[in-house]
């Protein structure tokens, strides 16, 4: 690790100001930079932690939306989250206790690992990405591998998940990091189901939409069937192939249908 | 009623209570003053000459001592290979230099390139980035069918397609097991590949070299199996250091599982540069370096032929495989495809002709050596593969197969050299079928289809020869070392023993199961018995441990020493009772003479040695410390049956281990628990075999699974409860305590277990898939079922 400066503000407005600097970076919960650093990989001349702004802490629930601070910890959504059963889930079910315990929302989205988990959730369910400066529609947010919307020095303060009629994450684990070899988030809102898939497209995260038009006509299982993604564009790697990853796609919605109900 | 001390009882580990508390003493917990660290640049490409380097910036970065290169190590001896292996037209194994810093040439990433010892591990750090190579990069070879072919790039110039050796075992065999499957009835084939394993101990390995000017004395701290071996190979062979100039000490050591037997290049680095700087010098590796410069394990490509006459029984084995040694020999890479390998070939079987050819391949990765079960394992998974293959193509029962062929009569001489002493593989097979309710498979069979699943068993059989080894046959074959086993009991004036072992331990327990054994010879109290290992200023040369042969072989050496110890106290006590010392009995810690009531107590006895004032100083030395040197006459061969149950999700192909059971027959047993332990964690790395592990590396040769982002560790969720029974046992002929060895049986004995199990339930669902490779992963499984 190299040296760098550490700053841990307490509101939006100095966080914003510390990143002004030109090689500031925001710290989450540090589960993926903190590595980096590590490996000498990343060489920021100040690291900005989020994690004492007490505003950007904790979830709440109000009307038929839950609200997570940017910097709640996973194990604090999976307790906080009971009005949203599945990302409550989702979230019990990220890594161990002790990345659990530090991993923070707004690190997870900022950073977009295209086998992540919260960004299947965000976009499945049509959250709505808060930051210091405006507000972003998933659909408008994920922008491919590790990229998004977010503009230099921008800063996500909050999460806002409106409460589906029912949803379901289901996760296939990659055997050896346990994130999402493919992981689908499936949420039905009246008529409308939206169906989310990470860890399977060089993309990142993506909405199935052939599945979607098909669930929101009849939300069962065996309306999956006959239904599959193309292999191309799909992550090969020592773990699983495009077309065994295009495969799980299929086999992890409809059993995130039949969970959901 | 069990026992509550002495051999056969189980007491807690004494150790555990350091190791659980955050107190033990592991290499790293040592610090010396002013000790300088050392950061190695290791190469990030897999073959190159190097041109040239530039170090002149980075030798001016603050806090840097001294910048090390392959230059400095030019008067400096290689890296020695442990065991030399002929090939079959009488030549020598290839056995090019394996220099400490690389000369001229890199052959693997992760090979140490320069070292940079400076006054805190960040300012070498700091300094290796400021190092400028002029490197020319070469073709890595990786795949060991291409490091063959005429004309493929050479990892050492001066060794033709990159062949070590072309062994072939038993050569006298070779025509007639030709001929034998020629005219068999039935020819089951096989190819498989048994798959590279990274070793992974809970503690990455760490150096600390120390000379002190004042008696010229190199002093090194390392993570070893085996001190002694290492003070001899690095002082005789490496840096021309005498033994009594050297001191190795290896204290508590957080699991080796093999990959801490070899001598390292870094341990000679600290030592040698110690000396020039006249510093102490510490290494401590970190994760990511673990996987790129610890030996690596199996890596062997298979092609296995069983041959069965008309009435299923075996007539012959032959098999081919290709071993991959990696960029350079390893301390004893040679000896794992081959002498620990082709001679388990016949397996608990009694076929009269088995020939084994084996060719070992330099590539450009990480040297390859043992690993837990070294050899054995890759020998045991091609025959219990083969042979499951065999009973599904000729449509019988394969435990009925297995048993039909079973050796059944002992001393039995193998074609492949070894004559095992005692065993009884119908006993352990009957009682796996009774621990793992073989009766109730078909119930749990239905009720797993009946939740969408398929269910599969697997059942093998293993045997094993450790307690490694007669020293003058392991020399006849080409070890390059005696591997007898040492003792040193002293007790003390108070009648409090210590036995100083040459056996390591690195897990396995032996602070808390020799004593017992001491416990159970002498009478006293296992609190009274102290183990001593670890430190060769402490206890005479010894061997180390691996090949399960601390009991059997370390043990048997503290048996004589005890005995010599028991013998001379029984004259002592005879003089003190006025008997002749064949009247005096020893037991529960009192010396008695026989047929009378006269008697007098263990802790008596001892302070008299000490303190001689009415004591036969004519006939009797005063003083009560022995020392023995133990040479077993034969390994032992410790089997047993294992079975697995699996679940495949037809969906995902992901395999759930359901079931798993062991009967092992390890002869008698020193501590139970213990045993349960070392099988558990020995099944555990075989589930993590064949279905998790795997170490990839691409065409140029870079490790694709370099962290546990991509290494696929097994995990407590990944294994059953297990069902584990060592009952049936057959006694050792030939050591003292009658004792086989169990620390690598889980691991050699689980894998075909596993991946049987999971053929058996793709064919019950109508997949006509024979054979998976391991890691038998989801997506492996999911690509065969659907063709």
């Amino acid at each position: 690790m190299y040296n760098f400066e550490f700053e841990k503000p307490t509101t939006v407005a100095d966080a914003v100001a510390a990143l002004g600097g030109d090689d500031a970076q925001a710290l989450g919960g540090g589960q993926t930079l903190i590595p980096t650093l590590k490996q000498r990989l990343n060489q920021p001349g100040k690291l900005v932690s989020l994690t004492g702004i007490s505003e950007m802490n904790g979830v709440s629930v109000d009307g038929g939306v839950v609200t997570v601070g940017a910097a709640t910890c996973h194990a604090d959504v999976e307790a906080g989250a009971g009005a949203y059963p599945a990302l409550a889930a989702l979230a019990g079910q990220i890594g161990d206790p002790a990345v659990r315990n530090r991993g923070t929302v707004g690190g997870s989205l900022a950073n977009n690992d295209p086998a992540a988990c919260y960004p299947s959730a965000a976009l499945g369910s049509g959250a709505t990405i808060v930051t210091n400066t405006r507000e972003i529609a998933a659909d408008d947010y994920f922008q491919g591998m590790f990229s998004t919307a977010l503009e230099e020095g921008e800063i996500i303060t909050a999460v806002k998940f409106p409460i589906p009629d029912c949803a379901s994450y289901q996760k296939f684990l990659q055997p050896a990091s346990r994130f999402a070899l493919t992981g689908v988030f499936v949420a039905k809102y009246g008529d409308n189901v939206r169906v989310a898939v990470t860890g399977a497209s060089e993309e990142g995260v993506f909405r199935w939409a052939e599945a979607e038009a098909a669930l929101s006509a009849n939300f069962a299982p065996e309306a999956i069937d006959g239904l599959s993604v193309s292999a191309d564009g799909m992550v090969g790697d020592i773990h699983g192939t495009p077309a065994y990853r295009a495969h799980l796609v299929g086999v992890m919605t409809k059993r995130a249908v039949a969970a959901a109900h | 009623m069990p026992k509550d001390h002495g051999i056969g009882a189980a007491p807690k580990r004494r150790e555990d209570l350091r190791f659980l508390t955050g107190t033990g003493n592991y290499t790293d917990d040592i610090n010396l003053a002013g000790q300088a660290y050392v950061y190695f640049l290791r190469a990030d490409v897999a073959h190159a000459k190097i041109n040239g380097m530039n170090m002149d910036a980075a030798a001016a970065m603050p806090g840097v001592v001294r910048i090390f290169t392959g230059a400095d190590f030019e008067g400096v001896g290689g890296l020695p290979c442990g065991w030399q292996i002929h090939s079959k037209d009488g030549s020598p194994m290839h056995e090019p230099p394996h220099p400490v810093i690389a000369q001229g040439k890199i052959r693997y990433v992760g090979e140490i390139v320069a070292a940079i010892v400076a006054d805190s591990l960040e300012q070498a750090r700091d300094a290796a980035e400021a190092i400028e190579l002029d490197l020319e990069e070469l073709p890595a070879v990786v795949d060991m069918k291409a490091a063959l072919a005429d004309g493929s790039a050479l990892v050492h110039d001066e060794v033709p397609n990159n062949r070590v050796y072309d062994w072939g075992f038993v050569e006298e065999n070779a025509a007639a097991t030709d001929e034998a499957i020629k005219n068999a009835a039935h020819v089951t084939t096989l190819e498989l590949v048994n798959n590279r394993l990274v070793a992974n101990p809970m503690e990455p390995r760490v150096a600390i070299g120390d000379y002190t000017r004042h008696n010229d004395e190199s002093t090194l701290y390392t993570t070893s199996q085996n001190p002694h071996v290492i003070r001899l190979l690095m002082g005789a062979f490496v840096l021309g250091i005498p033994e009594h100039k050297l001191r190795v000490i290896a204290p508590d050591v957080g699991g080796g599982f093999g990959t801490k037997i070899f001598h390292y290049a870094e341990e000679a680095f600290v030592t040698f540069a110690s000396k020039q700087i006249n510093r102490a010098i510490k290494w401590t590796s970190s994760r990511s370096e673990a996987f790129i410069s610890d030996a690596q394990g199996r890596d062997h490509v298979t092609k296995i032929e069983l041959a069965l006459d008309a009435d299923n029984n075996f007539t012959a084995v032959r098999t081919h495989t290709l071993a991959n040694m990696g960029a350079y020999l390893s301390t004893f890479s040679t000896s794992v495809p081959t002498y620990l390998h082709g001679t388990l070939m016949a397996g608990n079987y009694k076929t009269p002709l088995v020939y084994i050819n084996v060719e070992a391949v330099f590539t450009n990765t990480v040297p390859v050596d043992a690993y837990r079960g070294a050899g054995r394992p890759e020998a045991t998974y091609q025959l219990e593969r083969v042979i499951d293959k065999a009973a599904r193509e000729l449509g019988v029962d394969p435990i009925e197969l297995r048993r039909q062929n079973f050796i059944t009569e002992f001393p039995y001489a193998t074609p492949v050299a070894l004559e095992y002493d005692t065993g009884d593989y119908d006993a352990t097979m009957t009682k796996l079928e009774e621990i793992a309710d073989l009766s109730g498979f078909a119930a749990r069979r239905a009720e797993s289809e009946k939740n969408g699943k398929l269910r599969g068993l697997g059942v093998n059989c293993y045997i094993e020869a450790c307690g490694i080894a007669p020293s003058n046959v392991a020399g006849a074959l080409g070890a390059r070392a005696g591997l007898y086993e040492s003792a040193t009991v002293r007790v003390n004036a108070t009648g409090g023993v210590v036995v100083m072992t040459g056996a390591h331990s690195h897990g396995q327990g032996h602070e808390t199961s020799f004593p017992q054994v001491i416990s159970e010879m002498i009478g006293i109290d296992e609190s009274q018995v102290e183990i001593v290992h670890g430190d060769t200023g402490r206890g005479a040369m010894g061997m180390g441990t691996y090949g399960s042969r601390s009991i059997a072989v370390g043990g048997a050496a503290m048996v004589r020493a005890t005995e010599k110890i028991i013998n001379k106290a029984k004259k002592i006590a005879a003089h003190l009772l006025e008997a002749s010392d064949s009247d005096i009995e020893l037991k529960d810690g009192t010396f008695s003479v026989a047929g009378t009531d006269k008697s007098i107590a263990w802790g008596d006895v001892c302070l008299t040695a000490y303190v001689p004032h009415n004591y036969p100083l004519e006939d009797l030395e005063p003083g009560l410390e022995e020392t023995a040197f133990y040479d077993p006459a034969n390994f032992t061969f410790p089997s047993g049956a294992y079975a697995c149950e699996v679940e495949v999700d037809p969906d995902t192909g992901e395999v759930s281990v359901q079931r798993f059971a062991a009967a092992d027959d390890f002869g008698n047993i020193i501590n139970p628990m213990i045993v349960d332990g070392q099988v558990h964690g020995g099944i555990a790395q075989g589930i993590g075999q064949a279905l998790r592990e795997n170490t990839v590396y691409d065409e140029n040769g870079q490790l694709l699974s370099a962290s546990y982002m991509d290494y696929a560790m097994p995990r407590a969720d990944d294994v059953p409860f297990y069902e584990v029974d060592h009952s049936c046992q057959t006694p050792c002929t030939h050591n003292p305590l009658g004792v086989k060895g169990c620390g690598e049986a889980g691991a050699i004995g689980s894998p075909p277990a596993v991946v049987n199990a999971v053929i058996d339930a793709l064919q019950s669902g109508g997949h006509d898939v024979t054979h998976i490779d391991m890691p038998v992963s989801p997506s492996r499984v999911w690509a065969a079922m659907n063709g």
